[in-house]
C-alpha cells in the first residue's frame, strides 16, 4: 500500500530502500581468530589484526561465507561462486585500519526477493539487490568523559551481512514489515541473532519523494545506523515530510547522509561524513577472490530449516489455519515451534491455533513474558485442549483451568480433579437439574412456549446450578425436548 | 584524462595526507604521468580477458571458525597515546 503525503501543491509518494546490517553468528571474527562474542571487557576480544597493527594480514573465516550463502539462499537469491573483497576507505576513530573490508562490484550474494505481510492482509514482494559480507567497526562510547570518546574494538572485525533492498518500499509500514521479515528469516536460520538492543541488526534508510504518477526518482538522502523498527518508521516519515516541504517551496534535495535524532524527532546533516560517498573502493590486495563450488552451496542448502513462508503455507494447507493465524505463528521461530508442539498433541489444529494465538500469547503479553519463560508447557496446553476435545471440560471451564495453569504451572488434569471441574455429561443428572429449573419457574415456562428464543434463559439457569460444568450441547438438546 | 591541483588536494584530504602548496605541482605532475601510463595500458584489447582482482591468479583459502586469538587488552592499548581502563581514548567525536 502506497502511503500518500498530502502537500500544499498536491500528493507525494515515498520511495524507500533499506540497507540492513546483520551481524553474522560465528565463533571468531571475519578476518581474524579473536572471539566474535558480545559483552566482553574493553578490548578483550581484540587481536593485532582487529586493531590494525602494521603487517597484520586478514584471513577469511569460512563460517562467515557459509552464513552469508545460507542467508542468500533463504532470501531466494542468486549465489555468486566468485566474490571479491574490496577496501572501503574512510577515517573514523573506531575504524583502526582506515578502511573497512567489504565487497563492492562482486558480492557473495546477488538478486533475491522477500515477501512481506501487510496489516490489511495483503502481501508484497520487495526485491533484494545484493547481500555482501563486510567487517563491523568498533564502538565509540561518548558518555564516560566530558572531553573524550572511549573506543572499544571488540566489535571491530566481526562479520556483517549487508542486505541491500531495491527501492521497492513505498511506506513506513512496508519498511517496518520488510525489516521484521529479514529479522525473522535470519533468526530462523541462525545466521544472525537479530537482537537490535545489542546492535546485532541495524538499518540505513534511503528516502526520496516524488509526485504521485511521476516515474522518475527524486534525489535521495540516507539516514544511517537506525537501531529499532519504530525509529526506522519515524525516520522515514520525518525525512519524507522534510523533503516534501523543501520541494514545495522550490528548493532542491542534497544527496547526503543524515542523522536521525529520535529524541528531537528530526534528521540533520552529518557534517563529518561530507565525503562519505567517496569511498574509493578497490580490491583488497591482501585477499584473493573467494571461490565456492556447488558442493559448498548444496551443503548450505541442506543445512536450512523450514523457512517461515513455507511453514506458513503448511499451517494453512495442512492444519486449515487462517492466513492471519499462520502469519502470527511463524513470525517468531520459538512461537512457531511451541505451536507445533501443541498441535502435535491435539486433533483439532485450528483449535490449537486459537488457544496459542489468543489465550497464550494474550496471557504472555499481559504478564510481559517471552515464550521462553512461558509457565505453561506446550504439552500441558495440548493436554488441556484434548480435555475439551473429549468433552471432559467445556471451552469456558478450560479458560479457567488455563488461568490456573499460567499461575501455578500445574497439569490441567490435576487442576480439573482438584477443583472438581469435570463436565457433567450424565444425561440423568442434567435432566434432574433441568426438571428442577422447570418446576421452580412456571412463569418462564409459559413465556418460552410463546417465544422459543427465551430458551437461553433456561440454559443460563442450568449452567449456574452446575457451576458451568454441564455439557452445553447436552443442556441445549435436553431443554429443547422438554420445553417443546 | 587530466588531473588538476584541486584533484590532488581532494585526494590528499580524503587520505589524510598533508601536502604543502609548494609541492602540489610536483604531485600533480607525478600522478599525471601514472595516469598517462594507465591510458597507454587502456589501449590494449582485453575483450576476452577476465578481470583479475589480484595479480596472484589464485583462490582465497578459507580458515576454519576457531577462536585462537585475543585476550590481551593491555598489550593492545600499550602503544596508545592515551588510554583509560583498556579503552583507546580520543578527543570527543560526537555528532
Amino acid at each position: 500500500m502506497t502511503a500518500i503525503i498530502k502537500g500544499t501543491t498536491g500528493d507525494w509518494e515515498m520511495v524507500i530502500g533499506l540497507e540492513v546490517h546483520a551481524q553474522i553468528i560465528s565463533q571468531s571474527k571475519l578476518m581474524s581468530c579473536s572471539p566474535a562474542s558480545f559483552g566482553a571487557q574493553p578490548n578483550e576480544n581484540v587481536s593485532f589484526v582487529d586493531s590494525a597493527f602494521p603487517g597484520m594480514l586478514p584471513v577469511v573465516n569460512k563460517e562467515c561465507v557459509r552464513q552469508a550463502v545460507r542467508t542468500g539462499l533463504a532470501l531466494g537469491a542468486k549465489i555468486n561462486k566468485k566474490s571479491v573483497f574490496a577496501r572501503k576507505n574512510y577515517f573514523y576513530a573506531d575504524l583502526p585500519q582506515g578502511y573497512q573490508i567489504s565487497q563492492a562490484d562482486q558480492p557473495t550474494v546477488g538478486e533475491g526477493v522477500v515477501t512481506i505481510d501487510l496489516q490489511d492482509g495483503t502481501t508484497k514482494e520487495i526485491g533484494i539487490e545484493r547481500l555482501h559480507i563486510e567487517q563491523d567497526a568498533g564502538k565509540s562510547i561518548h558518555d564516560q568523559h566530558p572531553e573524550k570518546s572511549f573506543i572499544d574494538l571488540n566489535r571491530s572485525g566481526v562479520g556483517l551481512m549487508e542486505i541491500v533492498s531495491n527501492p521497492d518500499i513505498r511506506s513506513a509500514e512496508e519498511a517496518g514489515a520488510y525489516f521484521t521479515k529479514i529479522q525473522t528469516i535470519v533468526q530462523y536460520i541462525d545466521s544472525c541473532d537479530g537482537i537490535m538492543a545489542r546492535g546485532s541488526m541495524r538499518a540505513d534508510v534511503n528516502v526520496s519523494v516524488r509526485r504521485v504518477g511521476d516515474k522518475n526518482l527524486g534525489t535521495r538522502t540516507e539516514c544511517k545506523n537506525i537501531n529499532s523498527v519504530r525509529f526506522i518508521k519515524q525516520a522515514i516519515m520525518v525525512e519524507a515530510t522534510r523533503q516534501v516541504e523543501i520541494l514545495e517551496n522550490g528548493g532542491v534535495i542534497d544527496q547526503e547522509t543524515r542523522l536521525f535524532d529520535a529524541e528531537k524527532g528530526e534528521t540533520r546533516t552529518m557534517r563529518s561524513k561530507e565525503d562519505a560517498h567517496d569511498y574509493r573502493y578497490f580490491p583488497d590486495p591482501d585477499l584473493l577472490p573467494v571461490v565456492i563450488d556447488d558442493e559448498f552451496i548444496n551443503e548450505c542448502k541442506d543445512s536450512l530449516p523450514e523457512l517461515p513462508d513455507t511453514k506458513k503455507e503448511r499451517f494453512i494447507n495442512e492444519f486449515g489455519l487462517s492466513s492471519y493465524d499462520g502469519a502470527v505463528l511463524v513470525a517468531n521461530k520459538k512461537n512457531a515451534s511451541y505451536f507445533e508442539k501443541v498441535a502435535s498433541g491435539v486433533k483439532n489444529k485450528k483449535l490449537a491455533a486459537n488457544w496459542v494465538v489468543s489465550e497464550l500469547f494474550g496471557a504472555l503479553k499481559k504478564a510481559e513474558l517471552d515464550i521462553n519463560d512461558c509457565p505453561v508447557k506446550a504439552q500441558d496446553l495440548a493436554e488441556l485442549i484434548s480435555l475439551i476435545e473429549d468433552n471432559t471440560i467445556s471451552g469456558k471451564i478450560a479458560k479457567e483451568v488455563f488461568a490456573d495453569m499460567f499461575k501455578t504451572s500445574k497439569k490441567p488434569a490435576v487442576i480439573v480433579e482438584e477443583k472438581g471441574l469435570k463436565q457433567i455429561t450424565d444425561t440423568g443428572a442434567i435432566e434432574g437439574i433441568i426438571d428442577t429449573v422447570i418446576t421452580e419457574n412456571p412463569n418462564q415456562v409459559a413465556k418460552v412456549k410463546e417465544n422459543p428464543k427465551l430458551i437461553g434463559w433456561f440454559v443460563g439457569q442450568v449452567m449456574q446450578k452446575t457451576a458451568g460444568k454441564a455439557n452445553p450441547a447436552m443442556v441445549n438438546k435436553l431443554l429443547a425436548q422438554k420445553l417443546k | 584524462m587530466s588531473f588538476s591541483n584541486d584533484d590532488v588536494k581532494k585526494v590528499a584530504k580524503l587520505s589524510r595526507i598533508r601536502i604543502d602548496d609548494k609541492q602540489l605541482e610536483q604531485y600533480t605532475n607525478d600522478i599525471q604521468k601514472v595516469l598517462g601510463f594507465m591510458e597507454q595500458l587502456n589501449e590494449l584489447n582485453t575483450d576476452n580477458v577476465e578481470p583479475m582482482a589480484n595479480p596472484l591468479d589464485g583462490v582465497q583459502v578459507l580458515r576454519n571458525d576457531e577462536i585462537k586469538d585475543g585476550g590481551y587488552p593491555e598489550t593492545i592499548v600499550n602503544n596508545a597515546t592515551d588510554d583509560t581502563m583498556n579503552f583507546f581514548t580520543v578527543p570527543k567525536v560526537v555528532e
